[in-house]
């Protein structure tokens, strides 16, 4: 084993990269929970998003346009969603599952030429003499802009929940779907927006994965990154700055399990790729094993069905 | 304008005539998705869902029916009680490995033994594997609150590298010449499952499900804890008064469920897969999910659905041969139903009016 090579520098720039595309889904899950919808088909939007933003990106040389497209995909796909839990009303954990189910076998559909593709790299940030900063550098000044936007809609969301009045109606709604009714709120429709932008940012998180950080598609090649979006989401206790936080520590995860992986550390491969899913459960467990705080944090509404009688 | 008014109770007849109606906007929905593919949307349809029973090469694909039914069927009636009661196991594909994985090495241990205990014994090595493996989220769920939902499915991704890890280690074949899996179990009188009855496929994993059916049946029309369960899915404040203890229904369901699946590996690693791989599993436990509620969480519809969903996976095998259209079309194709179902459920929830109220 030969642990000689360990950088911290290379350690907290490939977290960043690694924890981005979890980051863009869980940031939009939260708006989501926030405005009182679970939707548990991240996975399905993120992998719709991927094989969008690849596609697109191939053909027309542009990962801009790319990642414009994977957004618009996962907002679609997510109206999908949308408009069976607000308009059929129907429950939302199953319907969030059938987004999953239908994201990964359409997504697989339509990626069945594009397995094996190279896709035009993503230019990274390239600022004289800021870029070449030792440490510094590599670590602020040398990334793509994808990983600047997530970090920006984290606090662009943060800023707009507290200090807004769209966020403090979000969060009614969240809270309380009658009383927000009983005000004049739009529910319905403010939950359709909500659910858009977490779909926008799951398809973004997804293309991520496919055009910057593989960077190649196969199928299922989310491997149950939305989930850990997910999880995230709970870990954060649905607050924003938490997110970048519990993105960035399983980036870390990610990394290390990765690096131990190429030391050749006398441990099977298997155990190591298995421990960042072990190492979510770890973690939800201590988030949720305080039951008062855990129920406190999460919105009042979260997963019921909201049905207007008047 | 159209306004939805809720019915007091849900319809008999819609809440039967919904899955059939999702079936028939599937088939439609799916024919444009393979008329977009620039193949035949009718002889698609056709091939899919009419040449597996009655086609040409039907005597082959008749009894495959019953093999890929069973373990579906298996597993979403173990499902279908928690989702019932709102426990949301969604993690049978793990399940499913683990007691596939419990039970191949428990018939492992005892080659090249030829006894007939061997068999029943790697059935209860698999049944205590899958609930074993359900457990953890069980007990998570119950001593410390966490969600189920996202346990349970991170625990499949676990089970994944587990099962990868003992197709190249513990259980890989000695004389397997370096390749990865482990010795052919259906090769072994002791330890195969082979068909019982000549032509129709019919295994132990379908004898298996077809028990299930029945068992699940009485429990929850016969037996207090099927009403327990049913109580707790449709009021769960009465079932408190009622004194229903939760944690004892969450650790009942997620067992049962778990053991079910851990059932359903251990018959396909004996039998239609013969052996444990790295990708034996083929995802059964996701679609048991769409199963589960197809049939309306109720045994008798779960059997109904599970042989569609067995026809479905047939039929696209077979669309696959002769019309090349790709496996993921046939993935996508069982999502789309279940995305109908889910939407024509609010006719069996909801009365439809048109008009404004006048009031």
């Amino acid at each position: 084993m030969d642990l000689s090579s360990f950088d911290p520098v290379v350690l907290i720039t490939t977290m960043m990269i690694a924890a981005t595309p979890i980051m863009f889904a869980a940031i939009g899950e939260l708006v989501v929970e926030k405005a009182g919808v679970l939707n548990l088909g991240v996975e399905g939007m993120m992998i719709f998003g991927a094989i969008c933003g690849f596609m697109i990106t191939v053909n027309t040389g542009s990962p801009f346009l790319g990642m414009c497209a994977a957004a618009i995909g996962g907002a679609v796909m997510s109206l999908l969603f949308g408009i069976l839990t607000q308009f059929f009303l129907s429950n939302q954990v199953a319907t969030g599952l059938a987004l999953t189910l239908f994201g990964l076998g359409f997504s697989a559909l339509l990626g069945q030429s594009y397995a094996g593709i190279k896709p035009p790299s993503t230019p990274k940030l390239d600022l004289p003499i800021l870029s070449d900063l030792p440490v510094v550098g590599p670590i602020l000044f040398s990334h793509d802009l994808m990983v600047y936007l997530a970090i920006a809609i984290v606090a662009a969301t943060w800023a707009v929940l507290k200090y807004t009045r769209i966020g403090l109606i979000l969060r009614a709604v969240g809270e309380n779907h009658d009383a927000a009714h009983a005000l004049g709120y739009k529910v319905v429709r403010i939950r359709l927006l909500a659910i858009m932008f977490g779909g926008a940012c799951a398809g973004l998180g997804g293309a991520y994965l496919s055009l910057v950080r593989v960077p190649q598609w196969t199928e299922g090649m989310t491997a149950g990154a939305g989930w850990i979006a997910l999880a995230i989401v709970v870990f954060a206790s649905w607050k924003p700055w938490r997110v970048l936080l519990g993105a960035w520590l399983f980036g870390g995860v990610t990394f290390l399990q990765l690096y131990l992986q190429a030391a050749g550390v006398d441990i099977p491969v298997e155990y190591l790729s298995m421990s960042p899913y072990v190492i979510t459960i770890v973690v939800l467990v201590i988030m949720s094993a305080d039951k008062n705080k855990a129920a406190m944090n999460a919105p009042a509404s979260l997963g019921k069905v909201f049905h207007a009688t008047h | 304008m159209i306004r939805l008014e809720k019915r007091a109770t849900p319809s008999k007849q819609w809440s039967l005539a919904a899955p059939l109606l999702a079936v028939a906007l599937t088939m439609i929905a799916g024919g444009i998705m393979f008329a977009a593919l620039g193949k035949d949307p009718l002889e698609a349809i056709r091939i899919i869902f009419w040449d597996p029973i009655f086609g040409e090469f039907a005597s082959y694909s008749r009894p495959q029916l019953l093999v890929k039914a069973g373990p579906l069927i298996l597993i979403a009636i173990g499902l279908s009680l928690g989702f019932r009661a709102g426990i949301w196991n969604i993690g049978a594909e793990g399940q499913y490995i683990m007691g596939a994985i419990f039970g191949a090495a428990t018939g492992l241990a005892f080659y090249p033994a030829e006894l007939w205990i061997i068999f029943p014994l790697m059935v209860i090595a698999g049944a205590i594997g899958g609930t074993l493996w359900a457990m953890i989220p069980a007990i998570l769920k119950t001593k410390f609150n966490t969600n189920e939902i996202l346990t349970s499915l991170m625990l499949v991704y676990v089970a994944q590298e587990i099962l990868k890890s003992m197709a190249n280690g513990l259980l890989k074949n000695p004389e397997g010449h370096g390749f990865p899996g482990s010795r052919n179990l259906a090769h072994y009188p002791a330890t195969s499952n082979p068909e019982l009855i000549v032509g129709t496929g019919a295994h132990w994993g379908v004898m298996a499900a077809i028990v299930a059916v029945i068992a699940a049946y009485i429990l929850l029309s016969r037996h207090i804890l099927g009403f327990q369960i049913r109580l707790t899915g449709e009021s769960p404040r009465a079932a408190r008064f009622a004194s229903v203890r939760p944690n004892r229904l969450i650790v009942i369901c997620m067992g049962i469920s778990g053991g079910l699946a851990g059932l359903a590996g251990l018959f396909e690693v004996t039998g239609p897969a013969g052996q444990i791989t790295d990708k034996f599993n083929v995802g059964y436990g996701f679609t048991a999910i769409i199963v589960a509620f197809l049939g309306r969480l109720h045994p008798v519809g779960i059997l109904l659905a599970g042989l569609l969903m067995a026809l479905t996976y047939i039929g696209g095998e077979l669309a696959q041969l002769q019309m090349s259209i790709p496996a993921a079309a046939i993935q996508a194709f069982q999502g789309m139903l279940l995305f109908f179902l889910l939407a024509m459920d609010v006719l069996t929830n909801f009365k439809i009016k048109f008009g404004t109220e006048a009031a």
